[in-house]
């Protein structure tokens, strides 16, 4: 493997290795980002809350 | 009352109220013969096609109408407490609840043993592949409904269960459509089918011992 | 309960309690993401760029590292959710329900990405986004069973209900998928298409299977991020009236 170009063109089969591998990684990153943005809403709504009660 | 008396008098019970109802329990068979008779109509009535298609239809629409009238099994004895009842008696619930099923097989499961093997012969199955499909629905239609009980069981407290129950069941279905609708095919190539034979009485006696666990702790949450 | 030792028992109950694990999770989770970016680093490392080109199946073989590992996840999760179920039954311990939904979501989204994969790598080797091979078939029911597990649980309004439901139908799915992957690839043996080829063999070479292995750890280490991640917010959901969240709510506002 010499160029840089050579390694994405992966033989040839560039476009099914890559998307292959994009496609993981949108979905795994979904897995973490989403309950982490879950957890800061909920947090803000549970805060607002307490503050209605006192 | 004793375990065995309250065993008989649950299946005559539910017996004797489909029989009430007996439009109710004609609606899956009609829906299996004119899911049948779609096929032909969609796929055109090519009779070599239809001849190899056959067992996966007759299979797969079996599937369809018995888990269509599953909702049917424990419904209306959650709407007027008499599982409640089940629940308090001192029997164990999985005798009851297997003899629920035993009932339910009865009236839908068995009616469909006489329908099947007439519209096989409408889609061309070789008639030496009758007995196999006899066979293979005697032994695999009770066991659509002890699965089908685990599914019900879990959905009977919910207004709207239908949808789940489809995605809670069929992929449970799938080896029993496997081996069946294979031994129908095999038969009508004058094949040996004793191994699917053998499987499905495998599934079958599995099912019967375990699938009424399940099922009954399931009706324990829902009517709770 | 007189068998089992007094400290297990007390490490037991303390875990169980959702403030516990709370502050557990928080704890383990930047050595877990250290690890998991180590070993998903060199794994990738590995896979795309030092291992040898396969002679048959050229770089499109380089899908194995996601594909295969997804794949193995796809069962261990369920295996999880199963024994998580069982604990959850016998037990009743809140802990292990939570675990058990938390674990769904992640366990799909690999399955998921086992199905995806491996119609991209089909397509190459195939010549079709999609053959009917045993391992893709059995992979699309296991996303069956998961979507009814997310379904079930999302459509029963008590969670604690919900959570019971759950938990049965998870060992009843971890029963059935022996006999349903056994039926799936007899099936597949009968009926097996001309132009079918062998894609889980290419011959595997010590440096194809490094990375593999790598990637394997990787993916562990990640499913126990993400799937505490939800944890957290199932956990706050479930606990949102107890003393210790309030706390908690206060500190960070």
């Amino acid at each position: 493997m010499n160029s840089f170009a050579e390694f994405l063109a992966m033989g040839g089969y560039g476009f099914y290795v890559w998307t292959a591998y994009g496609i993981a990684l949108v979905v795994l990153l979904l897995n973490v980002v989403l309950p982490l943005l879950q957890r800061k809403q909920l947090l803000r709504e549970l805060a607002l809350k307490q503050k209605r009660e006192k | 009352m004793s375990l065995v008396s309250a065993f008989f008098a649950i299946i005559r019970r539910d017996l004797i109220l489909a029989f009430r109802r007996r439009a109710e329990i004609a609606n899956p068979i009609f829906f299996f013969i004119i899911v049948v008779t779609l096929f032909p109509l969609g796929v055109g009535a090519n009779p070599k096609l239809l001849q190899a298609m056959a067992p996966g239809i007759i299979w797969v629409s079996a599937l369809l109408a018995v888990m269509l009238s599953l909702d049917s099994l424990f419904r209306s004895d959650f709407d007027d407490g008499s599982l409640e009842q089940m629940l308090l008696s001192s029997h164990p619930l999985t005798v009851l609840v297997f003899a629920k099923i035993i009932a339910h097989w009865m009236v839908t499961g068995l009616p469909l043993l006489v329908v099947a093997p007439l519209l096989a012969i409408f889609l061309g199955l070789p008639e030496q592949a009758l007995g196999t499909l006899l066979l293979t629905l005697v032994l695999a239609t009770p066991v659509l409904s002890l699965i089908g009980s685990i599914g019900v069981s879990l959905t009977v407290g919910l207004r709207r269960g239908g949808m789940i129950i489809s995605l809670l069941v069929l992929p449970l279905y799938i080896p029993v459509l496997i081996f069946a609708s294979n031994a129908v095919e095999m038969a009508g190539n004058g094949l040996a089918v004793d191994a699917q034979i053998n499987i499905l009485i495998a599934i079958f006696f599995m099912s019967a011992v375990l699938a009424p666990l399940p099922a009954a702790a399931a009706l324990k949450m829902s009517v709770n | 309960m007189s068998i089992i030792p007094a400290p297990i028992v007390r490490f037991y109950h303390r875990t169980a309690s959702p403030p516990h694990f709370y502050s557990l999770a928080n704890k383990l989770l930047p050595w877990l993401v250290g690890i998991f970016i180590l070993l998903a680093g060199a794994g990738l490392y590995g896979g795309l760029y030092l291992a040898p080109t396969d002679y048959q199946q050229g770089d499109s073989y380089r899908i194995i590292y996601i594909h295969v590992p997804a794949a193995w996840m796809s069962l261990f999760i369920y295996v999880i959710m199963a024994v998580m179920g069982a604990i959850s039954l016998i037990w009743r311990m809140k802990i292990a329900d939570v675990v058990l939904i938390s674990s769904a979501p992640i366990g799909a989204s690999f399955t998921f990405i086992a199905l995806v994969t491996g119609s991209l790598w089909g397509k190459p080797m195939w010549g079709t986004w999609w053959v009917w091979d045993a391992r893709l078939t059995s992979e699309l029911i296991l996303l069956f069973l998961y979507l009814g597990v997310i379904s079930l649980y999302g459509a029963i309004e008590d969670k604690r209900t919900a959570s019971r439901a759950v938990a049965i139908l998870a060992l009843v799915g971890v029963v059935n998928i022996p006999i349903i992957h056994y039926s799936v690839q007899w099936w597949n043996t009968l009926h097996q298409g001309p132009t079918v080829a062998k894609m889980d063999k290419p011959s595997i070479h010590i440096d194809m299977l490094i990375p593999l292995l790598l990637m394997a750890t990787a993916f562990k280490f990640y499913y126990a991020i993400a799937m505490l991640q939800v944890a957290k917010v199932e956990i706050l959901k479930r606990e949102q009236n107890m003393q210790w969240v309030k706390k908690l709510v206060e500190t960070k506002a």
